[in-house]
């Protein structure tokens, strides 16, 4: 089952290490972490989508908590979230296909990033799970290259990972 | 005007310390040329991994952090053992390292390792101090975390120029604020009523005591809470000391190479009350079996310990010093069935057998058990690892002293540094280590430690000639086809390395011969080495 974590960090050298290593060692597997400074330039805000049952999400918060720059661990709730990734997703496409491709762009509220001779650079930026509904669309036309940043996420309404 | 390195040692004696175990290197000598103004005594030691050791012996004996310094590179690589000793078994250590110049970081310069990276797994916390300003707060938060909640070691490097760059003054801190560290010493009170409920609704209930205890330093409290309500206690390796050996309540350690009797009073309880121990998987085997006879309570400080090896009726987390304040006045005036009594008298008669002997050799759990009848009340004995731990574990009669020994990561040639600090900690109790000769191999070039500081430790080697526990083990599981783990019959001769050391000596082959030239070491106030002959043979249990 996923897990959708949030992770408040002093914003300090080696941190994400202490992080990654944490997951390596204790056999936690990570599908995606993201991390930026928050509005407090003393913190770092890490997202972490994990895969495991329960009981390796007690570990994952229990043992994150243990870490000193840890602040704070946060395990979403599902559908209390909103969550989203960015992808660049570099398709080819002739001068042919293009309209078509413009088309399919439009009605999944993609971006057109970049046109190239021979390929179309398509930026999206939903959840993880619409993100691999384009894709699959984008498939027949030929896959270059895709680059995601990982999922990031925030609760709905007032709520904040410090409350 | 003062230097990184005159501040770290003004920080040291900030926090108390008077001795520290170490070895020089050209990037820590700015620490040591500060050292000379001070008065903390250094020990010095012969490899950095017994620093950290030694540092852990003084720590366990005294109840405040043990300071060990090396240098960079492969004066702080050897310390990784060391340092991951004292993490599984939860010791309060602080490790100080030397450092490349920080400029030269990461270029791969002489004698340069990344030890914070390398040490990652093994330290509570660790600091590669950028800016000698930083020192004041780094040594600070590094006593207060390494002493509080669930201690464990602290590694700070320090970069050659951090150590000599200088500062207008040294203002020490008076409190750590660190974000993101908030032990909960307090237990929950709801839990706790929950808990003192499950107790007095039990009628089989028994204690498991580990080396939180101890840690805590409330075995008395403990044992006060197990007599007034006759609730047997059996201990981990870590916990032996919570409770005197000859106990009426006491049953002895449990697990794959514990007693007896304790694993059957695991086995036919109702309910568990686990203090302070982890429960790893050598304490219960098969804890899934355990959680669905017994209900279970479990009480720690580190809240990742509850819920990760067993199943857990009542989580506690918290100090046990506040637990075992709180929880016997929730329980109250409850008393364990006459039933559950007379049972554990049963058991307790059970406790200590007398073994099989070995015509022409000593029989060291025999020996052990007239050993430590020998010695004060309040003696260290340090057991190293292997099958020396096991009959020191199963068959020392601890009164109010200590055992030591490394019960999680299992090191071997622990126990002559552990004993080295445990005796600069406490210099007027009898420190008697019990090693094999493989471990005793591992550790002896620490013999010039005692000698240069004209200490008074009894080692007694058991010499079987063998790395007896894997012997065993290879024995059980690998139909006795045995794999390197034969010493050398005729090398080393143990006495004459005592001699080398200006250490006396002696061999016995008869528990008799090892009674008698026992009774006499103990009499002498320097240090004595006794080898033990012992049949290869001989059990672990």
């Amino acid at each position: 089952m996923k897990h959708t974590l949030t992770v408040l960090v002093e914003n300090q050298a080696g941190v994400l290490s202490k992080i990654s290593g944490l997951f390596s060692r204790r056999g936690f597997n990570i599908d995606s972490l993201a991390v930026g400074v928050t509005n407090d330039p003393k913190l770092s805000r890490m997202t972490i989508v994990a895969d495991g049952d329960d009981y390796v999400l007690e570990q994952l918060e229990k043992q994150l908590n243990k870490l000193i720059p840890v602040i704070k661990v946060k395990a979403f709730e599902e559908g209390n979230y909103i969550s989203r990734e960015l992808a660049l997703i570099k398709v080819n496409c002739t001068t042919q296909k293009r309209p078509e491709l413009m088309k399919l762009a439009e009605m999944m509220s993609a971006k057109v990033a970049d046109v190239g001779q021979s390929t179309v650079t398509i930026e999206f930026c939903d959840t993880a799970e619409k993100g691999e509904v384009l894709i699959n669309l984008l498939k027949p036309y030929g896959i270059r290259e895709i680059v995601k940043t990982g999922t990031i996420a925030i609760e709905k309404g007032a709520a904040s990972v410090t409350s | 005007m003062i230097n990184g390195a005159e501040i770290m040692v003004k920080c040291l004696e900030n926090e108390g310390v008077s001795v520290i175990f170490g070895y020089p290197g050209a990037a820590i000598c700015p620490f040591y040329d500060a050292l000379l103004d001070s008065d903390i005594r250094h020990v010095l030691v012969r490899q950095e991994q017994n620093a950290v050791h030694a540092a852990s012996g003084y720590a366990r004996s005294i109840g405040k952090p043990g300071v060990c310094v090396a240098t960079s590179g492969p004066g702080a690589t050897n310390m990784i053992t060391g340092i991951a000793t004292a993490y599984t078994d939860s010791i309060p250590i602080i490790a100080i390292t030397g450092q490349v110049r920080s400029d030269l970081l990461g270029r791969d310069v002489f004698q340069e390792a990344d030890i914070t990276g390398a040490c990652e797994p093994f330290v509570k916390h660790s600091y590669l101090v950028k800016d000698t300003a930083d020192l004041p707060r780094v040594f600070k938060e590094a006593f207060h975390i390494a002493t509080t909640g669930r201690p464990g070691p602290v590694l700070i490097d320090v970069p050659i120029d951090i150590q000599q760059n200088k500062l207008e003054e040294f203002v020490y801190p008076e409190k750590a604020n660190i974000p993101g560290y908030k032990p909960n010493v307090k237990g929950h009170a709801v839990q706790i009523k929950r808990a003192a409920q499950l107790i007095r609704e039990s009628s089989r209930p028994i204690i498991v005591a580990g080396g939180g205890v101890l840690t805590s330093g409330v075995k008395l409290k403990l044992v006060d809470f197990a007599v007034t309500t006759g609730i047997p206690v059996v201990s981990t390796m870590m916990g032996i000391g919570v409770m005197p050996s000859e106990h009426r309540l006491y049953l002895g350690m449990l697990g794959s190479h514990g007693k007896g009797v304790a694993n059957r009073a695991i086995h036919e309880s109702d309910l568990l009350i686990v203090c302070g121990a982890r429960l790893g998987d050598r304490a219960v085997a098969a804890p899934d079996q355990v959680s669905e006879r017994s209900k279970i309570i479990h009480i720690d400080i580190d809240p990742a310990e509850i819920g990760k090896n067993i199943k857990t009726t009542v989580p506690i987390v918290g100090d046990m010093r506040d637990i075992m304040e709180r929880l016997p006045k929730e329980v109250g005036d409850y008393h364990v069935p006459k039933m559950w009594d007379e049972t554990v008298e049963r058991w307790k008669t059970e406790l200590f057998k007398i073994p099989q002997t070995f015509e022409g050799y000593v029989e060291p759990r025999g020996f052990v058990a007239a050993l430590s009848k020998m010695l004060p009340s309040k003696a260290i004995l340090v057991a190293d690892v292997g099958q020396n731990q096991i009959w020191c574990a199963n068959n020392f009669r601890i009164k109010e002293g200590r055992f030591l020994t490394t019960g999680g990561m299992g090191t071997m040639g622990y126990s002559i540094p552990a004993a080295i600090g445990a005796k600069f900690a406490r210099p007027t109790r009898e420190v008697v280590v019990v090693c094999g000769d493989g471990s005793f191999q591992m550790g002896m070039n620490e013999l010039g430690t005692i000698a240069q500081n004209h200490m008074n430790i009894k080692i007694v080697i058991m010499r079987n000639v063998r790395l007896g526990m894997v012997r065993e083990l290879q024995k059980n599981l690998y139909k006795g086809r045995y794999s390197a783990t034969m010493l050398d019959d005729e090398a080393p001769d143990f006495q004459k390395i005592a001699e080398a050391y200006h250490i006396p000596s002696a061999f016995a082959s008869t528990n008799e011969e090892a009674e008698k030239i026992a009774a006499e070491m103990l009499k002498s106030d320097s240090s004595f080495m006794l080898v033990c002959n012992v049949s290869p043979d001989t059990p672990s249990i």
